[in-house]
């Protein structure tokens, strides 16, 4: 199971020659690792062995350790994901205030499961730790903004904003 | 100093001792488990938590240092129920097929619950992990369900190998140690040094157990013929209970003769062998302006840790085979002529010290007799239980003599088995053959000892010889990146995957550098015993080349005792 969702999905080369102009300048500077992979996760949809491979190369660390990193941290991913990635608060709070009314909506609507991607790799669904946005949960994030005091209608239309359109 | 009082005893103790260190100076054994002497404090385990007075929180003893006045007690009924409580804890992601794993009764955690009476049912259900056991490498078996996430296997494979195969995934509950992206561990840049099993307290990372096909070609009627390396038999004792640098050579020979070999051969033949090649090549390297500096290939995770990392740099590796390589060729070709035994009767086996060897003998080119150079490759640890499953009183059997031909190794082959061995031995051989003069003192001690990279000079007659030795992959590291920047002025440096040598290697008990240092002095003391101490004055050497081999690098040695080497970096992608 594993072993297929990591090889699914190669990094096209063009995109490995950007993550080697962003890692070379870190050689032998490992503890600039989070540097590297937040520009990295602009231009790459998942961090995969070979994008690890290259970051490794460049920095002169090993892609075990790019790996461990990677993994570790719930904003990276080794799987590719949409264009956007929709997080869901899985903290008391939202639970409480009906995060699971709001999870069925997604999932309806984008016709996929929590942890999953569209087929068009527009849409991501993921649970992701608190927010710290408790005042007005229950709350969602997509990408960088976030959305709350929610309710299955005002997600629909949050949703449905970003089928229509290119949401920046 | 710092006035402490431990279980009701006062005492002082430098500042900065940690309660772990002041607790050993009080003789009172706190339980670890993450701990190991020569790492890094990593206080992940939890399982050596002390009761100070004042302070509510019971501490790790392993990271916290002691302060003026503090009344600590290491084994108060609060401490023995939370130490049982994260036993619990531990045991229920542990999977407890204790009679069945290869650290039954070496195993750390199994030592620290029997030490806690874990007499009862544990509270907690067992949630074992859900990952398959990966025994894909020919060296290592990794099985998960037994890690408990220590971080001792990361740490050597980081900071003493440089590497980092293997690492921590995910985190919290979900935390595996792991090769990345569900790759199999032959399928990574994994040297096969066998470190990461040198420090596993549990069975979570072992050996991979090749006895059964022994004991199959024993049953099969074959001619199961074995050789013995230089530093098993400085460290087999150790794997039986014996204190660290007993030597128990003529012990061991007994006993592969009561398993049922049909000869035991010793390894410290070849490795002279290898000193008359690898020595002719550094001359004719020297002579000739060829790639220098020559380094030595006697270490197969060595070998492919440059192959990996420098494949533009294997040049510089020396072409000649390992001993054990070495031998089984000879033993398929000379020796299988000698006894006029065709050589598909012939099973070679080697035992070792060293987990890697069980890859090398699997490479596709060791097959210059005809056949697979050598079959079979036993660590010290198998031999271990191959001698107590054979009911051998190890203690009261007699001493045995190797078999000759391959009986006779000089003092310079068994130092191959410490770090600057093989440069001493070349050095004793390549200076006598250069000068033409006897050497007076064989003991080169600029090479010995474990600093990570030393140097000496050597003069030959007006040439003066630089060479480096390196052990561990992190300093061989500094020696690669030195020869790929090209300000590398050495001739001839030796490299050794393992901290300390073979001596050091994955196969053997587990070391400390304390242990280290026994296992070396006892190396050394028996160079010093031998007759012979020159690998060209051993008279079967000389013997081998006149009657089969002709002279060094020549044909037919060239065929049997050299090798090449290929680029494995698409391990790296």
């Amino acid at each position: 199971m594993m072993k297929e969702a990591f090889t699914n999905y190669k990094t096209p080369s063009s995109q490995l020659v950007k993550v080697a102009e962003i890692a070379a300048p870190y050689r032998d500077r490992p503890e600039m690792l989070m540097k590297v992979v937040t520009q990295v996760q602009k231009i790459v949809p998942a961090f995969t062995d070979s994008v690890a491979a290259v970051i490794a190369r460049e920095m002169n660390i090993s892609q075990t350790q790019v790996y461990s990193f990677v993994t570790f941290y719930a904003m990276l991913s080794v799987k590719p994901r949409g264009k956007y990635i929709v997080r869901m608060c899985k903290s008391a709070p939202c639970h409480v205030l009906g995060a699971k009314e709001i999870v069925r909506e997604m999932e309806s609507l984008l016709g996929i499961k929590m942890g999953e991607t569209t087929e068009d790799r527009r849409f991501t669904l993921e649970y992701c730790p608190c927010l710290g946005i408790c005042d007005i949960s229950p709350a969602i994030m997509i990408n960088d903004k976030t959305y709350g005091n929610l309710t299955a209608e005002s997600v629909r239309s949050v949703i449905k904003r970003y089928i229509r359109e290119d949401v920046e | 100093m710092i006035h402490i009082t431990i279980d009701g005893e006062r005492t002082s103790v430098p500042e900065g001792t940690t309660i772990l260190e002041a607790a050993k100076l009080m003789n009172v054994h706190i339980p670890t488990l993450c701990h190991h002497e020569d790492q890094a404090i990593k206080a992940v385990c939890r399982i050596c938590v002390v009761e100070v007075e004042g302070q509510i929180q019971l501490p790790t003893a392993c990271n916290t240092p002691v302060s003026e006045g503090m009344v600590i007690k290491t084994a108060s009924p609060k401490v023995i129920k939370a130490r049982k409580n994260i036993m619990e804890l531990i045991l229920s992601r542990h999977t407890q097929d204790c009679l069945i794993c290869s650290k039954n009764g070496t195993c750390e955690l199994q030592s620290v619950a029997s030490d806690l009476n874990m007499s009862r049912r544990n509270r907690y259900e067992l949630e074992a992990r859900n990952v398959e056991v990966d025994e894909s490498s020919p060296s290592i078996v990794r099985d998960m369900t037994k890690c408990i996430l220590c971080g001792r296997c990361v740490e050597v494979c980081t900071d003493v190998q440089g590497i980092t195969v293997m690492d921590k995934e995910n985190r919290g509950y979900h935390t595996l140690v792991v090769p990345p992206y569900g790759k199999s561990l032959v399928d990574t840049a994994c040297v096969n040094c066998g470190q990461c099993v040198q420090v596993c307290p549990v069975g979570a990372i072992s050996i991979h157990d090749n006895t059964d096909e022994v004991y199959s070609e024993l049953e099969a009627g074959r001619k199961v013929v074995i050789q013995m390396a230089p530093s098993v038999r400085i460290t087999l004792a150790e794997s039986l209970g014996y204190d660290p640098g007993t030597v128990t050579t003529g012990k061991i020979v007994h006993a592969l003769r009561k398993i049922g070999f049909y000869k035991v051969f010793d390894s410290d033949f070849s490795a002279d062998l290898t000193i008359m090649e690898e020595g002719n090549e550094l001359l004719q390297r020297l002579n000739g302006g060829e790639t220098l500096p020559m380094i030595t290939s006697c270490c197969p995770a060595w070998v492919k840790y440059c192959e990996t990392y420098a494949p533009d740099h294997v040049s510089h590796l020396s072409t000649a085979k390992s001993p054990q390589q070495m031998f089984g060729s000879v033993i398929k070709t000379y020796f299988a002529e000698k006894e006029q035994l065709d050589p598909s009767e012939i099973c070679s086996v080697s035992v070792m010290p060293c987990t890697a060897k069980k890859f090398e003998c699997k490479r596709s080119e060791m097959n210059d007799s005809g056949y697979q150079d050598v079959d079979i490759v036993l660590t010290v640890q198998e031999l271990a239980k191959m001698i107590r499953t054979a009911g051998i009183d190890f203690e009261n059997i007699s001493d045995s003599e190797f078999d000759q031909p391959f009986g006779l190794g000089s003092g310079a082959a068994q130092i191959f088995g410490a770090t600057g061995g093989v440069m001493e031995a070349a050095l004793r051989t390549v200076y006598e053959v250069v000068t033409n003069k006897t050497l007076d003192n064989l003991d080169f001690e600029d090479v010995r000892g474990f600093g990570g990279i030393r140097e000496a000079s050597v003069d030959l007659d007006g040439t003066v010889v630089k060479v480096a030795i390196a052990h561990g992959l992190k300093n061989a590291k500094i020696v690669l990146e030195q020869i790929k920047a090209g300000n590398c002025d050495y001739h001839f440096i030796e490299i050794m995957a393992c901290p300390g040598g073979c001596i050091g290697g994955g196969g053997n008990a587990p070391k400390t550098w304390k242990k280290l240092e026994k296992r070396k002095e006892a190396i050394y003391r028996e160079d010093k015993n031998l007759p012979i101490r020159k690998s060209h004055d051993n008279p079967y050497i000389k013997q081998i080349y006149e009657e089969f081999l002709g002279e060094p690098l020549g044909e037919r040695s060239h065929k049997l005792l050299h090798t090449h080497y290929i680029d494995r970096s698409d391990l790296l992608r």
